[in-house]
């Protein structure tokens, strides 16, 4: 039920922000700052979920060269500066991770 | 281009947003077999899609699901990555303000990241060339719900085959790979990369506290670090203001 409650609230608040500047028909913007700060939060978050999987996938800092997840994440980051391209970063990731584990075995 | 009646602005809509469907379906079958794998029952899984209708915080919640993080935290950082919407709510109002509340609400709900990205790319192209832009709204209408139908199939494809995945295959590494694959491309100036490592840093840092609250965390120092290198430094090199 609280699960329920959660996809719905989140769903509302979703729905809020799209709806934000088109509920009225009158004008409205962003301030600057607003849209400064904006700006960053899809890199900033990102960043603060890929990190943790990538260098602690099992809980505790791992640098190592026996993290399959650290040096898959690399290479996929390689892939998707280069091409841009999310299916191929995926794709290389999961593949990297996949020989990674039956080579580090 | 032609007509510019409403049925071309609603074809041409469903017509370049399809290749990007293409791309969208694999994330929803991840997404479905990440959700049930996390323990979230099918049903929720599913109504998820057309709830919440955004991929990184249906991604997200399935994650802190099956962590077990209380409701708040999951509502919390559902939202901080779904904020972004507001810009393309800003951005596309200009075009969409004339139109009735009927239309104005409805279309905002199929406001995603990848119906908005081919929406404002043809606005602002029609509005360049002094097209007719007339009957507009159908372009958004065609590509959203293109876009909406894609993820509901996709979505329960993943329900369906999610709970057959095995855990030795690290499906769950796709989600990782996923943020990846957005974040690179978005990466375009020092500010970005100063977000990004201070983001990141702070989140590993932090990854002790209880219920991934060094997400939100590091997410702050993220946008802080942005801020204040866009502020002191890029905004006023004149070579890189064409960033923003």
């Amino acid at each position: 039920m609280t699960l329920w409650l959660t996809v719905l609230v989140i769903g509302a608040a979703t729905y809020g922000l799209r709806v934000a500047f088109l509920a009225r028909g009158t004008p409205g913007a962003l301030p600057p700052l607003a849209q400064e700060t904006l700006r960053f939060v899809p890199v900033a978050v990102l960043s603060a979920l890929i990190l943790p999987a990538l260098l602690q996938p099992a809980g505790a800092l791992d640098l190592s060269t026996g993290n399959a997840r650290l040096l898959a994440g690399i290479l996929a980051a390689l892939v998707a500066w280069r091409t841009r391209n999310a299916l191929a970063t995926v794709g290389s990731g999961m593949a990297a991770l996949w020989v990674l584990q039956a080579v580090l075995r | 281009m032609g007509v510019f009646s409403a049925r071309a602005e609603f074809i041409a809509g469903v017509r370049d947003e399809l290749p990007i469907v293409v791309g969208v379906v694999p994330f929803g079958m991840i997404y479905g077999a990440l959700a049930v794998g996390a323990g979230m029952p099918p049903a929720v899984a599913q109504a998820a899609s057309g709830i919440i209708f955004a991929g990184s915080a249906q991604f997200l919640t399935a994650q802190l699901v099956g962590i077990g993080a209380p409701a708040a935290v999951i509502i919390a950082s559902a939202i901080i990555v779904n904020v972004r919407h507001l810009l393309y709510s800003a951005s596309t109002a200009p075009y969409l303000r004339p139109l009735r509340p009927l239309w104005r609400w409805g279309l905002a709900y199929l406001l995603t990241d990848e119906a908005y990205a081919v929406t404002i790319t043809r606005f602002r192209a029609q509005q360049a060339r002094g097209l007719p832009m007339l009957h507009r709204h159908w372009y958004l209408l065609g590509a959203g719900l293109t876009l909406w139908a894609g993820w509901q199939v996709s979505t329960a494809a993943g329900v369906a085959f999610g709970a057959r995945v095995p855990a030795g295959w690290g499906l769950d590494f796709a989600l990782p790979l996923t943020f990846i694959a957005l974040v690179i491309p978005a990466i375009r100036d020092r500010a970005d990369i100063a977000a990004a490592v201070a983001a990141g840093v702070v989140a590993v840092a932090a990854a002790g506290m209880p219920f991934k609250l060094g997400l939100l965390l590091g997410a702050c120092a993220g946008i802080a670090a942005g801020l204040a290198v866009w502020r002191y430094a890029v905004s006023r090199t004149p070579s890189t203001q064409e960033a923003s």
